[in-house]
């Protein structure tokens, strides 16, 4: 198959709807419907929430360790909602907002930092993967899960998601390759929010963006601004019906910021100075999209508060859930390493029950 | 059907038709599998008989064909894939450890991954570097892996057939050297389940034990030290994970002496879990020390120096010869 390569590039500039002002642009991209718009508004205010949210749970000693997507919320949101219920989602530790978004149940999200275990939820009842903690690794799974519902006649699409130092890891190249030669139906979707804990962009990569990797391997790359959920809705929408329609891999890069350190243990202090934070906090997803909609009399204050509500019960079941203190089972160390324990397993097992049971004894 | 003379080559070749007949999700990929059938003819005739859906070839890179295999597995496949060479499937390390060996777990036995990968190992062909490692020490090290090595044909289909068939990732270590050797195999025959070992040859004297590629090496000590007088027993562990401890520890106990044969470096090894497990439980039955007979601790070397390297009858006899004899 070849394909003329200047099909194949992205725009120059990221594709953006509504500026950070509130004000539509005017591209030639069509703007999502408003219903869709009202809809993401509302998951962008409880994905704030639940950031804010876990932030504080870390603070309190609830969470282990929590990577906020404060900032990203429109990413997080917008590759869930161009998803049909079929489809599958392959999230990196960043993305338990988009998980939640999704419909998991956030208390089950967030198990694996709260080290109650490795992953809470069901991934084959949700079709969410478990969380990818090493960088890119996943992407080829998601090929792999694409491919098996193809070769089954499924329309399936799977969204595979990472971020930018994750384009510099092998499996992030082949997983585009293998998925652009089989034409399997996954959007890769990077959010690149300029660092990589304290790396930034620059050390990552000479490309033009990110989005331009595509082209070694005959995968069309687009690029959206990473705050405006109107073009990310559009972007991601369009790359999934394409992957649905049969043209294959796509690549979409969403350019963001993370606003927040890498996680509650990080420094940013040592790597970027607050003057660089300052003018993102000025495109900050939400507002841009609340102005919009306020402005053509598509979200009044009455709705806006209803939204508040809804993502307060949100944080209320957080707390609840993580608030309380579990009892986490030594069985299951040894149930779960294969789908019968050896006996090698039984007999480890049995020696920590018997350590267990001279504890109570004494 | 009655026995027939076949290679390992064939019976490997027979047992993934056979699954693939039996079983419309066992899929075959990997480096050169499809038209060609394999560098070894392995896969051979597949993708005629099936269609390049279910056997076919992928890009050069054993990370990818392993990670697409996990997402396969997860989503309803029973992949099987070859890594064209022993020292080739280490790109596929990560995959192989952080994903295929943990995804049950990680998801409390939610998602499970059946899927085999098939490696061809070991020395003794003459090949030239990164073609001839022993690598099962890392893969045996890594829970959530099984891991098999079968030594003869029979063994080879039946082991084969049941690692297609297991819930859980099997690698699956196919001796290189063993492949066109013809033996006399009756595949209609059940074999025992993975996780068992089987006592190859009774023995009074004391037991050699081993594994895929250096059990033929020591049924021939045994045969040659039959002529001196001396009666060895051998036990094939065919499975290094999960480990057949209740086999292996019976034959030492009858026998009071033993002797592990493996191809690998000793160090840190698969032989040396075996020498500190049996002598854990059999102490007392011990009439001397358990010795190994292994590869030297160097990088698997070249092919005219590979006979030194390898174990060898005389270096299991004079090793036997050693068991402190003089005492019982």
């Amino acid at each position: 198959m070849t394909r003329d390569a200047a099909l194949l590039l992205p725009s120059t500039e990221p594709v953006t709807l509504i500026d950070p002002d509130g004000n539509p642009v005017h591209v030639g991209q069509d703007m999502p419907d408003p219903q869709a718009l009202v809809h993401a508004y509302a998951a962008l205010i409880a994905a704030r929430r639940f950031n804010d949210q876990a932030n504080a749970l870390v603070r309190q000693g609830r969470l282990a360790v929590y990577p906020s997507s404060h900032g990203q919320e429109a990413c997080q949101v917008a590759c869930v909602q161009v998803l049909d219920p079929g489809d599958w989602l392959f999230p990196t530790y960043r993305d338990s907002a988009a998980i939640v978004a999704r419909g998991v149940d956030p208390v089950q999200a967030l198990t694996l930092l709260r080290g109650d275990w490795h992953s809470g939820y069901d991934p084959l009842a949700t079709r969410v993967a478990p969380q990818a903690t090493p960088l890119a690794t996943h992407l080829l799974h998601a090929v792999g899960v694409a491919h098996a519902a193809r070769l089954r006649g499924e329309p399936t699409v799977v969204m595979a998601v990472c971020g930018d130092g994750a384009t510099s890891e092998g499996d992030f190249h082949e997983a585009l390759n293998f998925a652009a030669v089989f034409r399997t139906p996954v959007v890769f979707f990077i959010q690149n929010n300029e660092y990589a804990i304290s790396v930034p962009l620059a050390r990552q990569t000479a490309a033009p963006s990110l989005a331009h990797k595509g082209i070694g391997y005959g995968v069309p790359g687009a690029r959206v601004d990473g705050n405006d959920v109107a073009a990310l809705l559009s972007v991601l929408g369009a790359a999934v019906d394409r992957a649905r329609a049969g043209d294959g891999p796509q690549l979409v890069e969403a350019h963001t910021y993370r606003v927040q350190p890498h996680t509650n243990a990080d420094d940013p202090g040592r790597y970027r100075s607050a003057d660089e934070v300052t003018p993102w906090l000025a495109r900050d997803p939400i507002t841009r999209v609340e102005t919009y909609l306020r402005g053509r009399g598509l979200l009044d204050d009455d709705t806006i508060a209803g939204y508040g509500v809804d993502a307060e019960k949100l944080a209320e079941t957080m707390r609840a859930g993580l608030g309380e203190d579990t009892v986490a089972d030594y069985r299951d160390l040894f149930a779960h390493v294969y789908a019968e324990p050896t006996p090698q397993l039984r007999e480890q097992q049995a020696l920590v029950a018997d350590e267990l049971s001279r504890e109570e004894a004494r | 059907m009655a026995a027939e003379k076949l290679t390992m080559a064939n019976a490997l070749n027979r047992a993934l038709r056979d699954a693939m007949r039996a079983d419309d999700t066992v899929l075959m990929f990997g480096e050169d599998v499809g038209p060609l059938g394999g560098v070894f003819r392995i896969t051979d005739g597949l993708t005629a008989e099936f269609g390049e859906q279910r056997c076919f070839d992928t890009p050069l890179a054993e990370s990818g064909i392993l990670g697409m295999a996990i997402g396969m597995a997860m989503n309803g496949m029973r992949p099987v894939v070859e890594m064209q060479f022993d020292a080739f499937a280490y790109p596929a390390f990560e995959q192989l450890v952080s994903h295929a060996a943990k995804m049950r777990n990680r998801t409390r036995g939610r998602v499970g991954v059946p899927l085999v990968i098939r490696v061809p190992y070991a020395g003794g062909i003459g090949g030239v570097e990164h073609h001839c490692d022993s690598s099962e020490a890392y893969y045996a090290h890594t829970p959530g892996l099984h891991v098999v090595a079968p030594s003869d044909p029979a063994d080879a289909y039946g082991l084969l057939r049941k690692a297609i068939e297991s819930p859980d990732p099997v690698l699956f270590l196919e001796p290189k050297k063993l492949y066109f050797s013809r033996s006399e195999a009756d595949l209609t025959l059940p074999v025992p389940p993975i996780g068992t070992a089987v006592v190859r040859r009774p023995g009074t004297d004391a037991t050699l034990i081993a594994y895929g590629p250096a059990v033929p090496v020591a049924l021939e000590a045994a045969e040659a030290a039959a002529q001196e007088g001396r009666s060895l027993q051998v036990v094939d562990l065919r499975s290094i994970v999960p480990f057949d401890d209740e086999t292996v520890c019976a034959a030492v106990r009858s026998t009071g002496r033993a002797v592990v044969v493996a191809e690998a470096a000793g160090f840190a090894s698969v032989s040396s879990e075996v020498v500190a497990r049996v002598t854990e439980r059999c102490f007392h039955s011990l009439h001397a020390p358990i010795r190994r007979v292994t590869g030297f601790d160097i990088p698997y070397p070249p092919p005219k120096l590979e006979h030194v390297h390898l174990p060898s009858v005389d270096r299991i006899l004079d090793t036997v010869d050693d068991l402190q004899w003089e005492d019982s």
